[in-house]
């Protein structure tokens, strides 16, 4: 199982410890492995009502109409909600620190932006009769056209309201990084490679899929039983939305089938908590796997070029990045992840000339959100085999190309912080040594602690 | 037809914390009547281990047995405030709020402990195993059960403590991007090993070698499974996943299981996984987050392994085996 | 559609239940008998989580509809649990770090039953073939087939101490 090399770091590693390092037993798995563990959908009550949307079948449209009469017979069918039910209509999953806009209705008023946005929620006596009504439910919708390419996206007619089809951070259309001259970087480069790299949305994929039950209490407050990564995101938002004081809400959970980043948007628990209020009864609102794989937040697409002026030696002395992030049709937590992927650049290098356009933009398609590596994953992904090119291109080793141009301590990153606590090398020493690979003597006794060597 | 075998590599950091910071986490610990010890969060574990390794933290801090610490998460009416488990931040965030709280309420218990063994306090030390005892006379001691019953029922004062933990948020200057985005940074490189079919553009990850550095592993055995893991979901991202197989092209999204493609447990490759220590400088014990990057250098070392097999560079994920069989076609000058 | 009246035997004990038409197995097991310890991953039948025994055979409980099974034996993770300690199932699972969130493991658990009790001494493929209906999100594999592995060691050995 699990190894540890002490020989790496000796003496910043001496400390006198007892439990911390011990690979003690899970304090969960003996719930896990008896089933005794409780996850939220294990907590139920009587008279509870389930929830299900009726969601968009059009990519971009605007609503002309909605028709609820034939779901209203369905049998067991108690309510409909639509957006005239939610107090203030805006999930900003950031709000209460200040992060904007207001770009998401909770339920759409005129117009759908993706396929699969909720419109409205019928509440129903069974989960069977739910479905029934919200099948029966007739949208009268009138097509706009869709945008799906990032790049089309930046320069075709804003299909947001009231803006650009972009994040605008403070008054750039993109996260900027600049840090040297990139230009004087290629024009002194003994060559340039560029690349572009792309990747498509991807799904968390937890064994248990997103959903809550919020439970009305006899002294008038609401408890949701909750699968969210955060409880105090959940409640904050839900108190906006509903626009009841904070205090009138409890969130219980922290036992999760899962996450991976998939649980830490705010979309079930408001509207559930909305039912519970409408019609005093408990009410659950959990997304079926179909629900999950298209309609909640994936891992945003993203599309990166990456422009290296490169010397005869490995040495990387330019690199430019024009980095676009999908987010699809709301901006949820996509205007954090593009600046975290800003951030990330140009990877655990030590680069004299950077420059970073990452661009947070929206397409006709589902929001994206944050995933495991969140803002980081796609950008290693093109980081590294843009990497292995130049290695290949030189016909140099890829540890050693690598070792070469890595960050050590004291140096400058390209967003102006100091490096501190760098162990590039020597995971990549530790790697080698684990294949029996056998680096230059330059590379084998190179330090993250030293610009020596 | 052949199979092809190759080799790749890929290194890579990963930020501890949320972005910028700003993102607060608290605790609360008190001991019970009996010497027991109740962390109160409203942090969530998604299988991470938050509760084992929060606990594991407590005990340390405390000098008390891992056994006799427990949290039970999360709830807002009695948690403090946790901004939430994602960003890698549960163990550096939590891990240090905890470490907070059990400094101060063991701070309560030595004074008990010193009162009851008309001794200083700063003479007394805890063995670990549920005493406490002068420093250099483990038979002049007391055993924490006793220290909390008196602490309880003779002095009234309560063992507890609380903890807190926030790195200010770092404002972004937007003409040059200069920030401060992590408290620390882990470090992974993996080698990939594959094999690539090049008549079904099939490939097979053979072995993955992983070097991890992420400060002081807190419980390894917890690490390993990230590791393990998330090189799994390494493999499942390179080769397998997306909703929009047509991207940007919308159709043909999976609805279920048998669409929406990954790995089974036929398809893992053999692991090779060695963790690295540099204990960070601000982290619980110096502790960095492991939780997100595991997936990080599998992909990349997957993509550069299958290059160096047969000569595809694919640049889009997921690698599937229509684009090695189109790169294939084009590198034999076949049309399209 | 009227309710009908279904007997099963669950966990050694019978059962009589009234059920609403085209109930699953799941549906009865959690909602009116409380058995939570079967977890709910997809309704499809793509992924295991749910699985159980049903006389004997894994069988995936958001498929079946209860009315399809009468008189049949059903065992759940709540069945395997001996009243002390644990299976030794669940306690390879627990010593060799087979959970993460725990979400899939009774599926897997109640998948390896019904392997060990077919197959006291299966080879590492036996085990992947009968784990690769179920998903899980977390390990990666290693550490359940390693822990399945270590379950037939472990009953094997209880059952030869017990023959000497």
């Amino acid at each position: 199982m699990e190894k540890i090399d002490t020989s790496f770091f000796a003496k910043e590693r001496e400390a006198e410890l007892s439990v911390v390092g011990e690979s003690v037993q899970r304090a969960d798995a003996r719930g896990h492995v008896t089933g005794r563990t409780q996850f939220y959908e294990d907590v139920t009550f009587p008279n509870t009502l389930h929830l299900k949307m009726v969601r968009s079948t059009r990519h971009h449209a605007l609503i002309k109409g909605i028709d609820t009469e034939a779901a209203m017979k369905v049998p067991g069918v108690v309510r409909i909600l639509t957006h005239k039910d939610v107090p203030n209509n805006w999930y900003t999953i950031l709000k209460l620190i200040g992060v904007g806009p207001d770009d998401e209705p909770v339920l759409p008023e005129d117009r759908v932006l993706f396929m699969g946005e909720q419109i409205c929620a019928v509440l129903a006596e069974t989960p069977q009769a739910a479905l029934e009504a919200a099948r029966r439910v007739v949208v009268d919708y009138e097509d706009l056209p869709p945008v799906f390419d990032v790049e089309a996206a930046m320069t075709s007619t804003p299909f947001k309201k009231d803006g650009t089809n972009y994040f605008v951070y403070e008054g750039h259309n993109c996260r900027r990084i600049r840090f040297g001259d990139v230009e004087k970087g290629f024009a002194e480069a003994d060559h340039v490679i560029e690349h572009r790299y792309e990747s498509s949305p991807i799904e968390h994929a937890p064994t248990e899929t997103t959903g809550c039950t919020a439970k009305p209490e006899g002294n008038g407050r609401i408890t949701i039983y909750s699968n969210t990564q955060a409880l105090y995101f959940t409640l904050d938002n839900m108190a906006l939305i509903l626009g009841v004081p904070f205090n009138k809400l409890r969130l219980v959970g922290g036992t999760v089938g899962g996450g991976f980043g998939g649980k830490v948007d705010v979309i079930v628990e408001p509207i559930a908590a909305l039912g519970a209020m409408l019609t005093n009864r408990p009410v659950k609102y959990a997304y079926s796997r179909a629900e999950e794989m298209q309609v909640s937040s994936p891992r945003a697409a993203e599309r990166i070029y990456i422009k290296d002026g490169v010397m005869k030696d490995g040495r990387i002395i330019a690199r430019k990045i024009t980095l676009y992030v999908d987010a699809g049709a709301y901006c949820r937590h996509s205007t954090y992840g593009t600046t975290k992927a800003a951030a990330h650049m140009p990877g655990p290098y030590t680069i004299p000339n950077v420059h970073v356009d990452a661009y947070c933009v929206y397409t006709n398609r589902t929001p994206s959100s944050a995933m495991r590596g969140f803002g980081v994953t796609i950008g290693d992904f093109a980081l590294e085999s843009q990497m292995d090119q130049i290695a290949r291109f030189l016909d140099m080793d890829p540890m050693e190309l690598r070792l070469l141009n890595a960050y050590r301590d004291g140096d400058m990153k390209a967003h102006r912080k100091k490096v501190d606590g760098a162990a590039l090398v020597e995971v990549i020493q530790a790697a080698a040594r684990q294949t029996g690979k056998q680096l230059a003597p330059r590379f084998a006794k190179m330090s993250s602690m030293t610009r020596e060597g | 037809m052949a199979r092809l075998k190759g080799r790749g590599v890929a290194a890579v950091n990963y930020p501890t914390g949320m972005n910028l910071g700003g993102d607060p986490s608290q605790a609360l610990i008190h001991a019970t009547t009996t010497g027991s010890f109740v962390i109160t969060l409203s942090s969530v574990d998604l299988g991470q281990g938050i509760k084992t390794v929060g606990a594991q933290i407590a005990a340390e801090t405390l000098g008390v047995p891992y056994e006799s610490v427990m949290i039970d998460t999360a709830d807002t009416d009695t948690g403090p405030h946790c901004m939430g488990t994602f960003a890698s931040r549960g163990t550096h965030r939590i891990g240090n709020a905890i470490m907070m709280a059990a400094k101060e309420a063991r701070e309560v218990m030595m004074c008990v402990a010193a009162t009851e063994l008309e001794v200083d306090a700063g003479d007394l030390v805890t063995d670990g195993k549920g005493r406490i005892h002068v420093n250099g006379a483990p038979d002049k001691g007391i055993a924490v059960l006793d220290v909390a019953l008196a602490a309880h029922f003779k002095h009234g004062k309560t063992i507890s403590g609380r903890g807190m933990y926030l790195k200010p948020k770092s404002e972004v200057v937007p003409e040059t991007g200069e920030m401060d985005p992590d408290s620390c940074q882990a470090h992974a490189c993996t080698i990939a090993e594959v094999e690539v079919d090049d008549e079904t553009g099939d490939v097979t990850v053979l072995k993955m070698t992983n070097a991890y550095e992420i400060g002081r592993a807190m419980n390894p055995a917890l690490a390993h499974q990230q590791i393990v893991g998330g090189a799994w979901m390494g493999i499942s991202h390179a080769l397998y996943e997306t909703t929009e197989p047509y991207y940007p092209n919308r159709a043909h999204g999976p609805l279920d299981f048998s669409e929406y493609l990954m790995p089974g447990p036929g398809d893992i490759a053999e692991m090779d996984s060695v963790i690295i220590e540099r204990p960070s400088s601000n982290g619980p014990y110096g502790a960095k987050g492991i939780g997100e990057m595991t997936a990080n250098s599998p992909i990349p070392a997957i993509a550069n392994a299958i290059f160096d097999a047969c000569g595809v560079r694919v640049t889009s994920m997921p690698i599937t085996p229509e684009k090695i069989l189109r790169g294939l076609d084009a590198l034999r000058g076949n049309p399209n | 559609m009227k309710h009908s009246v279904v007997s099963l035997t669950i966990n050694g004990a019978e059962r009589q239940m009234l059920v609403a038409p085209g109930s699953t197995l799941i549906d009865v097991l959690r909602e009116s008998q409380g058995l939570t310890g079967t977890r709910r991953g997809c309704e499809q039948g793509a992924c295991g989580t749910c699985t159980v025994l049903v006389d004997g055979k894994t069988a995936m409980s958001c498929m079946l509809p209860v009315e399809t099974i009468e008189g049949a034996h059903v065992e759940t993770i709540e069945g395997l649990t001996p009243p002390q300690g644990l299976h030794p199932i669940q306690e390879a699972f627990l010593q060799g770090f087979a959970t993460q969130c725990g979400f899939c493991t009774s599926g897997m658990i109640m998948v390896a039953a019904a392997l060990l009790a077919k197959n006291p001494n299966p080879s590492r493929e036996d085990v992947v073939r009968a784990i690769s209906g179920n998903i899980c999100r977390c390990t990666g594999y290693e550490a359940i087939i390693d822990a399945i592995l270590d379950a037939a060691v472990r009953i094997r050995s209880a059952a030869h101490a017990e023959a000497a």
